[in-house]
């Protein structure tokens, strides 16, 4: 089933991570094997890179932690080989990281370079975005990375009923667009056209860390807008490339919107207020964070709403 | 806001030792309750009590916060005003009720509704009244899609637009749309009357315009004065067409060539 949500303020940053939570967690019951979140922060000149050296469920043999440590050595030494100017490393959970650094140049040869480390995933890169997802619910992930403290523009989040692939924090949503910078993507659906866009998208030289159809949205709108289209401009091409039942939620460092494929089969509840938009599968997840009468509507199939901050 | 906590037992059932939570104000046969910080099994025990066991048969609902499937299968003469939304499948199964709801109700409301009226102030969902059997249901916003799928009885009233494949496999009754309408208007349908004042998008397989008579203008005129909806709009009437299911001896096959 899957629950997706998503907000934008339109009166500057307020505590984004907290509200993302109250949305997600009152959407529990759609998918309890896994949450996550797409936060947006204010952007800055240091680039922000969100990286796991393992899953939750990993097994903890004698050798697990030291492995993580030298891994993330090699991940800091990779990157200072690369010019970067490493102003920051924070250790979440076991094998869960953010690392902040100065760096100009290709945040591609970054990611591909970082993720040559064994077992080393990159889940976000970007100047304002930050990927976070784990196992469990979303007080439980919001307490792990101590979100509730984040303050922020704008933020996606998913609640994950494993469909498709494993559950693991790669099958979690949202998607980074690898390699495009701060756009990410969380879904609602299922995609079938997948292995024909993946074999499509590998051939363009994109990289795929999971098994999950919904990586294929972010990859796709990645591929477009290193082409010069929009964010709305890629959404739309999606709705006639992208085979299957989706709702998804897509959001840029100054944009959000979300596409509805042309059986609207998939719900999505709408608010736009003065303040704020919200959006999430469901009203009770709006409800959690805006505490009085609020006129809601779902939008209608084939429809493509983009916000800008 | 804090989250309701809901416990669940071993098989995942919503709580299993929920007990009516016994404050709603009784005022004769009037009641009102706050529907704040209360589960969706704590607001419709606590609803079913009053009208079931305190002899109350006007129940005001405050603050219903977008719940899920509250009201569900009411099976008796009564009154209920919800003073806020409702989320999926509100009012399902209801029988007899007059319900008004002063706000959006999320997907599949009213579904299976088999007698009553229900109105709603503002938008609904997909699915709204999908396979309806009797009653009235009026939206005076707009709807999403697939309202009207399955009806097999009673009356849709949608002041605003429709989505897509509305009246989708409808079997009887009659839908009034004053909207625009989305693509595959009664698409499959094998009986019933939808009426659109509004531009369609498409028409659904097998749904074709109707012959307009006196009894769809006193239809519509009666139900529109019912509910103090001022004057109906210019209608268009679309019925089926009968070429699709079950009114001749083809095989599939051949009933495609014919279609």
């Amino acid at each position: 089933m899957c629950g997706i949500a998503g907000v934008i303020y339109r009166d500057g940053a307020r505590d984004v991570g907290r509200d993302m939570t109250l949305m997600l967690q009152s959407m529990k019951h759609r998918g309890p094997d896994s949450t996550g979140y797409a936060l947006y922060g204010p952007v800055t000149d240091l680039v922000v890179m969100r990286f796991k050296l393992a899953d939750a469920n990993d097994r903890r043999d004698f050798e697990f932690m030291e492995r993580l440590r030298r891994s993330q050595r090699e991940v800091e030494a990779r990157l200072v080989e690369l010019g970067a100017e490493i102003a920051d490393v924070e250790r979440e959970t076991e094998y869960a990281f953010r690392l902040a650094f100065r760096f100009e140049g290709d945040l591609k040869s970054v990611a591909d370079y970082v993720e040559d480390v064994p077992n080393c995933e990159v889940l976000s890169l970007g100047r304002s975005l930050e990927i976070v997802k784990d196992l469990g619910d979303a007080e439980s992930v919001a307490t792990q990375y101590h979100l509730d403290d984040f303050v922020g523009t704008h933020a996606i989040g998913h609640v994950r009923m494993a469909t498709e692939s494993d559950v693991d924090i790669s099958g979690a949503h949202p998607y980074w667009a690898y390699p495009f910078s701060d756009v990410a993507v969380v879904h609602n659906g299922q995609l079938t056209n997948y292995w024909q866009w993946k074999r499509r998208l590998e051939r363009s030289g994109h990289r795929f860390q999971s098994m999950c159809d919904s990586e294929i949205i972010a990859v796709y709108l990645a591929e477009k807008m290193s082409g010069g289209a929009s964010l709305e401009d890629a959404m739309h091409d999606s709705l006639d490339d992208l085979d299957g039942v989706f709702t998804y939620i897509a959001v840029s460092a100054d944009a959000l919107g979300v596409a509805k494929d042309e059986m609207a089969a998939k719900p999505l509840v709408l608010y736009e207020g003065d303040d704020l938009v919200a959006l999430a599968s469901e009203e009770i997840a709006i409800r959690a964070i805006i505490d009085r009468e609020i006129e809601t509507y779902d939008p209608y199939e084939r429809e493509v709403l983009v916000w800008q901050r | 806001m804090a989250t309701v906590g809901v416990t669940y037992d071993a098989r995942g059932l919503a709580e299993p030792d929920a007990e009516a939570p016994r404050i709603a104000e009784i005022d004769g046969e009037k009641a009102v309750f706050d529907a704040k910080g209360l589960s969706t099994r704590q607001i419709n025990l606590e609803l079913r009590r009053l009208l079931y066991e305190a002899g109350v048969t006007d129940v005001t609902v405050l603050n219903p916060g977008a719940k899920h499937s509250l009201g569900v299968g009411i099976l008796t003469r009564c009154r209920i005003t919800f003073g806020g939304s409702l989320g999926y499948f509100g009012l399902g199964l209801i029988d007899g009720p007059e319900v008004h709801v002063k706000g959006r109700v999320g997907w599949s409301a009213c579904e299976n509704m088999m007698s009553g009226v229900v109105v709603i102030d503002s938008n609904a969902g997909s699915l709204t009244g999908a396979a309806i059997r009797g009653g009235d249901l009026v939206v005076k916003g707009r709807v999403g899609a697939r309202t009207g799928i399955d009806q097999k009885g009673g009356t849709i009233i949608v002041l605003g637009d429709a989505g897509s494949m509305t009246g989708f496999m409808m079997q009887r009754g009659r839908m009034i749309l004053c909207g625009d309408v989305g693509a595959g208007l009664g698409d499959s349908m094998y009986d019933g009357t939808i009426y659109v004042a509004g531009k369609v998008k498409s028409l659904g397989i097998d749904c074709v315009p109707g012959e307009w008579t006196d009894v769809d203008t006193e239809l519509v005129e009666r139900k529109f004065r019912i509910y103090g909806l001022g004057a109906p709009p210019e209608l268009q009437k679309f019925v089926c067409g009968k070429q699709l299911y079950n009114y001749d001896s083809l095989e599939p096959a051949e009933r495609k060539l014919v279609i």
